[in-house]
């Protein structure tokens, strides 16, 4: 049996995962990525959102494939099923409404992962591919959510992927062509709905979990950030160990059970008492099954989207077409991918950053929940004005940065983490 | 040994293989992306339809769908149709240049239709394609859907997704999101008050 020399110190009793070990890297991925990973031991409470983001993807997955065995994903009976799995299913609601809860719940900890990186400079070199891997994965989580949206054939279902597909009509010259192409159709029909599953449940689940892996990968390859900022690899003790770092196993791994113990506690809530959460989850218009002749009287997407639907309403339409609200929509997602560049601060994190870059970052905090309001609204009253002024502030703040991080004040950052939390 | 490889032939080779391969992937996704665009089935469902508008009351609206759009028919009261050049000056593009529809509705000018008492256009608002309300009656102080929709309105449609306002020929006013005017679709009239949405000259058959 000693086919190898180091068998002989593998014990009797690990004699299976030594069988593995040698037919594959099972011990050294489970050291490479939990046991002997280190991370910063100044992890707070910020750190939280990137396992439970991964916790909600595997919620998605995972309730996801239980409703695709109910759904049927056609224009004339997906209303019907989705009212089956509802009343007839058993625990059918449950599944359904742990999937459409875990889409916002997505966007709740995936925005608050994304401004933990604003907060903490983790967007910075050389962070910089894990940021942009990371941003590639908002973007398929939008077109996931929407595409999942768009299935249970409600009214605003309907109307919803009627606006979006229409955004691609703006663009000169191919628009038209391209929206038949997108749809299927010369409007929002049958096959629009069959390609939009397909897309939902399979192709876009599946680049999410590769894109996953591969951000995963690269914030294991660089290490992770931390609230102050500072490279821990620096400093290593020994033991060739970062000095402040301590393994992720048992130290983060039961840290973040805490995390998703406290997340499960909100999810819980929300499924089991609100599950529509006052029309932000599930809109009442989509209880209604989608009719082509009739636009719901007030169209506004799910709260995760607001924002950048009002940045699209905020402008206006200029030289005979609307592409231009197209374009500081689309740019506004764009110009996240140039964050790690555009912050020009010595300092990383917030703890050592001047007064500008705090002002900066609440302005900015402020105009997206501004324009989330004002996207849920109507487009009449005060509320134009206030999603042009969001708008304005919403790029300055990106666009701006590379001026005022460099005329800021910055605090002398230490060389050790520091102890508070 | 490495003398011995001849590097650029190599490299040719290897450069040739990838270019083989990359059209090869090429011709093989055509079928797939060329599968996204309208079926036949879909295409087949774009023929004609028939409206009898007769039945309308002046100030009403009639909703069908061509080819999945909503086509709107509206029979316009008198005082709407008489008022409809008065306000050329509020609106984005009156002689409908940058707008899309038959020549023969352009050259009717301000009316936009075959008949000025009928008008028919698509119901799909130009800014992002939500159905337009109708609000026909001329009035200072009309409230649609809870939107005021200013003074001295004269009569047309509301856009309820991002407030876009159009007169009753579908004509876009200043400064709303909406780009062009409402597009009206080919369409004819087969006998006194029956339009034949889709055909440019249905025989008339009185």
């Amino acid at each position: 049996m000693a086919a190898s020399p180091d068998s002989a110190d593998a014990g009797k009793s690990r004699g299976l995962i030594h069988w593995i070990d040698q037919r594959f890297p099972l011990t050294s991925l489970w050291k490479e990525h939990l046991a002997e990973y280190y991370a910063p031991k100044n992890f707070n409470f910020w750190y939280f959102f990137g396992s439970l983001a991964l916790l909600v993807l595997v919620n998605q997955i995972v309730t996801g494939i239980f409703l695709t065995m109910n759904y049927k994903p056609s224009a004339a009976e997906a209303f019907g099923s989705i009212e089956y799995i509802m009343n007839d299913v058993k625990w059918g609601w449950l599944i359904r409404y742990m999937h459409t809860t875990g889409a916002s719940a997505f966007f709740i900890v995936v925005y608050l992962h994304m401004f933990r990186a604003l907060l903490y400079g983790s967007a910075r070199k050389p962070r910089e591919l894990l940021w942009i891997f990371g941003c590639v994965i908002f973007v398929l989580l939008m077109a996931e959510a929407f595409m999942g949206y768009v299935l249970p054939w409600g009214n605003m279902s309907f109307w919803g992927a009627q606006v979006i597909t229409s955004l691609f009509g703006s663009l000169p010259v191919i628009g038209g062509t391209l929206v038949e192409w997108i749809r299927g159709d010369y409007v929002i029909a049958d096959a629009t709905l069959n390609r939009f599953f397909a897309l939902h449940v399979a192709a876009l689940p599946l680049a999410l979990v590769f894109l996953v892996i591969a951000h995963v990968m690269a914030l294991h390859e660089v290490g992770s950030n931390n609230p102050d900022g500072i490279e821990i690899k620096k400093l290593k003790g020994p033991d060739g160990h970062p000095l402040d770092g301590i393994p992720f196993h048992p130290y983060y791994t039961v840290k973040d059970i805490v995390g998703v113990a406290g997340f499960l506690l909100l999810f819980c809530g929300v499924i089991f008492f609100e599950p529509n959460f006052g029309g932000l989850f599930l809109e009442a218009a989509n209880y209604v099954p989608a009719n082509p002749l009739q636009t719901p009287p007030d169209i506004t997407p799910v709260w995760y989207f607001t924002p950048y639907y009002a940045m699209l309403r905020a402008v206006p339409s200029f030289a005979g077409t609307q592409v231009w609200g197209v374009i500081v929509m689309g740019s506004a997602v764009v110009v996240l991918f140039f964050v790690p560049w555009l912050d020009r601060s010595p300092v990383k994190s917030i703890r050592y950053k001047g007064p500008i870059y705090k002002i900066a970052l609440a302005l900015f905090v402020m105009a997206f929940v501004t324009l989330g309001i004002c996207g849920m609204h109507p487009p009449a009253g005060i509320y134009p004005l206030l999603a042009r002024v969001g708008t304005a502030a919403y790029f300055a703040f990106f666009l701006l940065m590379p001026w005022y991080t460099k005329i800021d004040s910055v605090k002398p950052v230490p060389e050790r983490v520091t102890g508070h939390a | 040994m490495d003398d011995q490889v001849d590097h650029s032939r190599r490299r040719l080779l290897t450069a040739a293989t990838v270019g083989t391969g990359a059209i090869g992937v090429a011709f093989a996704a055509a079928p797939f992306l060329a599968s996204w665009n309208p079926s036949a089935r879909a295409m087949a469902l774009g023929a004609p339809v028939e409206v009898d508008a007769s039945k309308l009351d002046p100030g009403q609206m009639l909703k069908v769908a061509w080819r999945g759009q909503p086509v709107y028919v509206v029979r316009r009261t008198k005082e709407v149709v008489e008022h409809l050049g008065d306000h050329n000056d509020m609106l984005l593009d009156p002689n409908s240049d940058n707008s899309l529809q038959p020549a023969y509705i352009k050259a009717s000018g301000a009316a936009r239709a075959r008949n000025p008492e009928y008008w028919v256009g698509l119901g799909v608002c130009t800014h992002l394609g939500c159905a337009p309300l109708g609000a026909f009656k001329p009035s200072d102080e009309f409230q649609l859907a809870g939107v005021d929709l200013g003074k001295g309105w004269p009569g047309g449609f509301y856009c309820p997704c991002h407030g876009s306002k159009y007169d009753a020929s579908g004509r876009v006013f200043k400064g709303m999101p909406a780009p062009k005017n409402l597009t009206v679709p080919s369409y004819s009239f087969s006998k006194d008050a029956v339009i034949v949405v889709g055909v440019d000259d249905a025989a008339e058959s009185a």
